[in-house]
C-alpha cells in the first residue's frame, strides 16, 4: 500500500515534471492557463523579445474582463489606456495562436466564471492565471493559483511553472449552516479566524457536512477567496455534486472517455489515513451572516452585531490596524452594523456574481424597491449568466425592483472599469475585497453575501433578507 | 534579470502589516502595457498624506523597505514588485511574505527577506531613531546585519532559488533544459483533459 495523501498532494505529485531536491522547487506540467488583458501584455512581450513561442495555445484561453465597461459595450472603450489594453490582448492572442473571448462574445466575462462553466475546469487538474482568484476552480477539487507576469510568460513558453511544494491544511465546517447563511458567509467566517496570513506557504482542503451540502456555485465561492486567507490554493474534493455540474458541459468529457475520467476523479479524495500539516474546525451552526467591518477581508463580524473597538483587540498590532480601518472606513466602534447606510450595492465579481448568486439576490428583490438614493450595480459574471439570468426573468426582477441590470465583466470589484466609489462613498459589495480604495480612491467596501447586498439595497443600511419581513 | 549579491544602504521603516498590493500599486496603473514607470505609482494613494513615511526628506536615501507582517497580501499584480524596485528598492524586510508577491520578488531580482517577529521589530524601531543607520543584506551568505547596533539574522531562501539571484539566472531559459521531460510528460497525460 502507498503512503496516504492529501488531494491536493495527489494532485501535484501526479503534474510533476521534474522533481526538484533540497528545497528547491517542482517543475509542474499546467493543464490549463487562462489568461486576462492585465497581466499577460508584459509576458507575451518577453516572449517576442526572446523569440519563443506559445507551447500550448490548445491548454491556453484568454478573455476580456477587468477593464471592460459594463454598459454601452456596443461602442468603443471611452477609457483610451483601458481600450489599449484591450487590444493589445486582441493583437497577442492573435498573433500567438490562442483563444480569445472578448469584450461582448456570448462565452466572454470574467474568467473564473467562463472556465468552470464551459467545462475547462475538471477534477484533478492543474490551473493557472495572472489573477490570485484562480483558487475558485479548487471548488472541482483541482489546484489552482494565481501567478505573476513573469510565470505567464513562463507557462507561455513552457507550459509548466517551477513551484516549492506547499504545506497542506484541513478546514472543516461541520453542522448545518442556518437559514440565511450562505457559502460567503461561511469563507468570510473562516478568513475571520485564520487572519489574512493563515493560510500562507498552505493548500486549503475545505471538508465537513456543510461544505459537502453546498452546490458548486458555493463551493465556488468559498475556494475564490482562499487567497484573502493567505493560502496559495483552496480545493475541495469532487463527487456527486462535481460530476453531474460537469456532465453535458461543453468541454466535458464523453462517452468512454467521461467513465475514465470519472474512475479516476473518484480516485482524488484524500485517504483517510493521509495527515495534513494544520487543522481548524468551524461550527456550521455557529456562523452568522457576516459583514467586513475594517480594510482588510480578516475585520469581518456577524451583520446583526456592533463594530468592534480598537480596545476590544488585545493585540497592540491588531489594535492599530482596527484604529487605522475604523478612522478609513468613517465608523464608530460600538454602532450597530445594522444601523450604518450604504450608498452603492454591488452584485457581482468572481465570488459572487454566478447564477446562484443571482437567484439568490433576486429573490430578496423581488416585488420589493431599492431605497431612495442608493446606486445599485447587478453585474453578472459572463455572458452566458447573463443569458441564462434573461431566460429565468431575473433582470425583470432587479429592473423592476430599482436595481441596474449590467454587461459582464469584473466591474466595481476592482474598479478598473468606470464602475467605481466616490471618495467616502459606502458600498454594501458581493466582491472579496475590502482594502483601501480598491473599489476606488477613499471608497469604502463592506463584503457581503448576494442575500444581504440585494436586502441592503432596499433596506438602506446593512439588512439581512429576515430583517425586510 | 540582474545579479545580486549584496544589498547595502539604509531602510524606510513601514510600520504597518498587512499591507496588500492594491496598496502599494492602486489598480488604475495596471491598465499599462508597459514593464517600466511604474515609479511614480507606489503607495501612490498614501503618499498624498505628506506625512507618509515615503514623503519624509530623512529616508529619500533608503534602498531597503522595512515593513510589517504580511507584505504583499492579495492581488497577484508583479506590478507590485516593479514598483518597488523601481522606485529604487532592492530588497524587503518582514516577518511574513504573501506567497504571489514573494515569487515575483524572486523573478524580478528583489530580495525578500523573511526575518523573526522579534528583528522585525528591533530593526523597525532603530531605523525609526536613525534613518541613517547601515544594513547588508548578503545574499550569498543568506544573513541581514545591522553592526551599528550589534543586529544580525539569518533569512531563508530555496538553494535554487538563491542561485538564481547570485547568477541572475532566466527561469525559462533554466526550464528548457527540461524539454525532453516537458515532451514526455505530455505523451502520458490522460486524453480527457480538456483543450479550449
Amino acid at each position: 500500500m502507498s503512503e496516504p495523501k492529501t488531494l491536493s498532494e495527489k494532485i501535484w505529485d501526479r503534474h510533476v515534471v521534474s522533481a526538484g531536491t533540497d528545497g528547491e522547487g517542482d517543475l509542474l506540467y499546467v493543464d490549463l492557463h487562462l489568461v486576462h488583458e492585465v497581466t499577460s501584455p508584459q509576458a507575451f512581450d518577453g516572449l517576442r523579445i526572446s523569440g519563443r513561442k506559445v507551447r500550448r495555445p490548445d491548454l491556453t484561453v484568454a478573455t476580456e474582463d477587468h477593464n471592460v465597461p459594463t454598459a454601452d459595450i456596443d461602442k468603443p472603450i471611452a477609457d483610451e489606456i483601458s481600450r489599449l489594453q484591450v487590444e493589445t490582448l486582441r493583437r497577442n492572442t492573435s498573433e500567438f495562436g490562442v483563444v480569445n473571448y472578448p469584450m461582448g462574445h456570448a462565452k466572454q466575462g470574467i474568467v473564473h466564471v467562463i472556465g468552470p462553466e464551459q467545462g475547462l475546469t475538471q477534477p484533478g487538474m492543474t490551473i493557472v492565471c495572472g489573477d490570485s482568484h484562480t483558487a475558485t476552480h479548487g471548488a472541482f477539487g483541482a489546484i489552482a493559483f494565481g501567478i505573476g507576469t513573469s510565470e505567464v510568460e513562463h507557462v507561455l513558453a513552457t507550459q509548466t511553472l517551477l513551484q516549492a511544494r506547499p504545506g497542506t491544511m484541513a478546514i472543516t465546517v461541520d453542522g448545518e449552516l442556518a437559514d440565511g447563511v450562505t457559502a460567503k458567509d461561511v469563507i468570510l467566517a473562516i478568513i475571520g479566524r485564520i487572519g489574512t496570513g493563515g493560510g500562507i506557504g498552505k493548500i486549503i482542503e475545505y471538508r465537513g457536512e456543510v461544505i459537502r451540502s453546498l452546490t458548486m456555485e458555493g463551493r465556488m465561492t468559498v475556494c475564490n477567496m482562499s487567497i484573502e486567507g493567505g493560502a496559495k490554493a483552496g480545493l475541495i474534493a469532487p463527487d456527486d455534486t462535481t460530476f453531474s455540474y460537469l456532465e453535458g458541459r461543453e468541454k466535458s468529457p464523453v462517452g468512454a472517455a467521461w467513465e475514465s475520467a470519472l474512475d479516476d476523479w473518484r480516485r482524488l479524495p484524500s485517504d483517510p489515513e493521509a495527515a495534513f500539516d494544520e487543522y481548524v474546525t468551524l461550527d456550521g451552526n455557529e456562523i452568522a451572516a457576516q459583514v467586513s467591518w475594517g480594510t482588510n477581508p480578516a475585520q469581518v463580524m456577524p451583520l446583526h452585531g456592533a463594530i468592534p473597538t480598537p480596545d476590544s483587540f488585545d493585540d497592540p498590532a491588531a489594535r492599530d490596524s482596527a484604529a487605522r480601518a475604523l478612522q478609513y472606513m468613517g465608523l464608530v466602534g460600538g454602532t450597530p452594523m445594522r444601523e450604518v447606510p450604504v450608498d452603492t450595492v454591488f452584485i457581482g465579481s468572481c465570488t459572487n456574481s454566478r447564477i446562484e448568486d443571482l437567484r439568490d439576490a433576486a429573490n430578496v428583490a423581488a416585488g420589493r424597491r431599492v431605497a431612495s438614493g442608493v446606486r445599485t450595480l447587478v453585474v453578472p459574471g459572463s455572458g452566458q449568466v447573463k443569458e441564462q439570468a434573461e431566460s429565468e426573468g431575473l433582470d425583470k426582477i432587479f429592473t423592476a425592483a430599482g436595481f441596474d441590470w449590467r454587461e459582464p465583466g469584473c466591474s466595481m470589484c476592482l474598479a478598473m472599469n468606470p464602475d467605481k466609489l466616490q471618495p467616502a462613498e459606502r458600498a454594501a459589495s458581493t466582491s472579496n475585497r475590502n482594502f483601501e480604495g480598491r473599489q476606488g480612491r477613499g471608497g469604502r467596501t463592506h463584503l457581503v453575501s448576494p442575500a444581504v447586498a440585494a436586502a441592503t439595497a432596499i433596506a438602506g443600511t446593512f439588512a439581512s433578507p429576515a430583517d425586510l419581513e | 534579470m540582474k545579479a545580486v549579491r549584496i544589498v547595502t544602504g539604509t531602510a524606510l521603516p513601514l510600520d504597518r502589516a498587512d499591507v496588500d498590493t492594491d496598496q502599494i500599486i492602486p489598480s488604475d496603473w495596471l491598465k499599462r502595457v508597459e514593464r517600466t514607470g511604474f515609479e511614480k505609482g507606489l503607495f501612490s494613494e498614501w503618499r498624498d498624506d505628506r506625512d507618509f513615511v515615503l514623503n519624509q526628506e530623512q529616508y529619500a536615501a533608503a534602498n531597503i523597505l522595512v515593513a510589517g507582517i504580511n507584505f504583499g497580501t492579495g492581488s497577484s499584480r508583479e506590478h507590485a514588485v516593479w514598483a518597488i524596485q523601481q522606485y529604487g528598492f532592492e530588497a524587503v524586510i518582514s516577518p511574513r511574505f504573501a506567497d504571489i508577491f514573494r515569487n515575483n520578488c524572486t523573478k524580478n531580482g528583489l530580495v525578500p527577506v523573511t526575518v523573526s517577529a522579534e528583528f522585525n521589530a528591533a530593526l523597525m524601531r532603530a531605523v525609526l531613531e536613525d534613518p541613517d543607520l547601515e544594513i547588508t543584506i548578503d545574499v550569498e551568505r543568506l544573513t541581514v546585519e545591522v553592526p551599528a547596533i550589534g543586529l544580525e539574522t539569518s533569512f531563508p531562501l530555496a538553494s535554487g532559488t538563491q542561485q538564481r539571484f547570485l547568477e541572475g539566472l532566466d527561469d525559462i531559459g533554466l526550464t528548457m533544459r527540461h524539454l525532453d521531460e516537458i515532451e514526455a510528460y505530455e505523451t502520458k497525460r490522460p486524453a480527457w483533459i480538456p483543450t479550449s
